[in-house]
């Protein structure tokens, strides 16, 4: 979807802003809804693209108007009462009508469920690639209001196939319905001068990671 | 976007009472929506504090800083690295979540490569923790694209007009590491030495290794 995190070439933000000797968080409650994604993400009513498009639905001005994890405080409650985690009502008033469907990760599940090695990669067999290095392609010109990960900036231009990372789930798909759908996912090289015109450095590139079907031959 | 109003903030302790400070709007709806799920059993708030732990504590950019000195001295390491940068990065037990499918970018004196995430916050956890604010708000995520210069120049990156410069939008489940280039005068140091040396920073890309002041 269009929506306010799609924000590759905007102006307006200022500088960067980096804040020597960071801490991992700021505040306790940004552990807590960092963890709680987490916790309630290892249930497996959602996938990690259905948890992106929820935090993506949040209006433009809200978004741009609220820290980082309240952008997935945002996503978890919509996520939560989507999959019937938690009634709407019970959400609304913070008060348990009845006890959740699932049971709750246990701390000592916690390191086995981050060590899992394969998210998203598929075996290469399950798809025959279309492209390959050197490839000249040309993304889609596509506005869904699904769940993508071809940005606008991104959209009809011409790059070339740097290289091929292998069969992943499709995420605009995985998002919309869970399934999941073999592409190869390959690197694709776009010059600056492409993406934003001649103000752009000669010697700038991009590259985006696209998914083969927002590609065609160009 | 406000992500960056909290730069240059210091630790909020915002647990209850702290400060005597009255709780804001999110710290009250966090602890309020913590509470259901806790009493519906959906959470386990032990699974939390693990899950808060692993984060804040034992993984982080010394990680990634292993992996780069090594591919410094041990020029095998850093061939394997290259070719296949996930198995390689595991050899060190450096696995798991948002490091699945890892590619690592060799910078050299004619490319320069910065990574981004210009969609949401995608970033190396198991060899760097979790992102920087920074690298999360909208400034940085709009520009890098579109002005990769200017935007390493405000981190002190100034690169002649005929290094290339390659940004890497992470728009996939491909997680980018950057092999930043040995800095002269570092002939004689250790490996663990050598990773000392290297920052965060230059491992996604926005800046350069520094040899030690002598």
């Amino acid at each position: 979807m269009n929506g306010m995190h799609d924000l590759g070439g905007m102006h307006g933000f200022g500088p960067v802003d980096p804040e020597p000797n960071e801490p991992v968080f700021h505040h306790e409650w940004e552990r807590r809804a960092f963890a709680l994604n987490l916790a309630t993400g290892f249930l497996g009513r959602w996938n990690i693209d259905m948890g992106r498009y929820a935090r993506e639905h949040m209006p433009p001005a809200a978004y741009l108007a609220t820290t980082y994890y309240e952008h997935w405080l945002y996503g978890l409650e919509r996520l939560l009462v989507e999959t019937g985690l938690v009634a709407a009502t019970e959400l609304e008033t913070m008060r348990r009508l009845g006890p959740g469907p699932v049971k709750a990760l246990g701390p000592a599940d916690v390191p086995k469920a981050l060590r899992n090695r394969r998210a998203a990669r598929m075996e290469d067999r399950l798809a025959a690639p279309r492209f390959k290095a050197g490839d000249r392609v040309r993304t889609k010109n596509l506005h869904p209001t699904g769940h993508t990960r071809l940005p606008r900036y991104a959209r009809d231009k011409v790059g070339v196939i740097d290289r091929d990372h292998g069969v992943f789930i499709f995420a605009d798909a995985h998002a919309a319905t869970g399934e999941k759908v073999p592409q190869h996912c390959y690197a694709v090289r776009f010059e600056g001068r492409e993406l934003w015109g001649p103000d752009a450095g000669p010697r700038d590139a991009v590259f985006v990671d696209c998914f083969e079907p927002y590609l065609e031959p160009a | 976007m406000s992500d960056h109003h909290h730069g240059h903030e210091h630790e909020h302790d915002d647990r209850p009472g702290a400060h005597g400070a009255p709780l804001t709007d999110v710290q009250l709806r966090v602890r309020a929506l913590e509470s259901l799920l806790v009493d519906k059993g959906l959470v386990d708030p032990k699974a939390l504090d693990t899950l808060i732990d692993t984060y804040e504590t034992k993984v982080g950019p010394r990680n990634g800083a292993r992996v780069v000195a090594k591919a410094w001295v041990d020029p095998a390491f850093k061939q394997r690295l290259l070719a296949d940068s996930t198995a390689a990065i595991a050899e060190l037990g450096y696995i798991g979540r948002q490091g699945e499918d890892m590619v690592v970018l060799e910078n050299t004196p004619k490319v320069h490569n910065v990574v981004v995430c210009t969609l949401c916050s995608c970033y190396p956890w198991p060899v760097l923790g979790l992102p920087p604010v920074w690298y999360k708000s909208g400034p940085y995520r709009a520009r890098t694209v579109i002005d990769p210069r200017g935007v390493l120049r405000e981190f002190g990156v100034d690169l002649p007009d005929d290094v290339e410069v390659r940004v890497w939008d992470s728009t996939a489940e491909l997680r980018y590491l950057v092999l930043p280039e040995r800095p002269r005068g570092t002939g004689g140091m250790s490996e663990e030495q050598l990773a000392e040396l290297v920052t965060r920073d230059a491992m996604i890309g926005v800046a350069q290794v520094k040899a030690p002041a002598r």
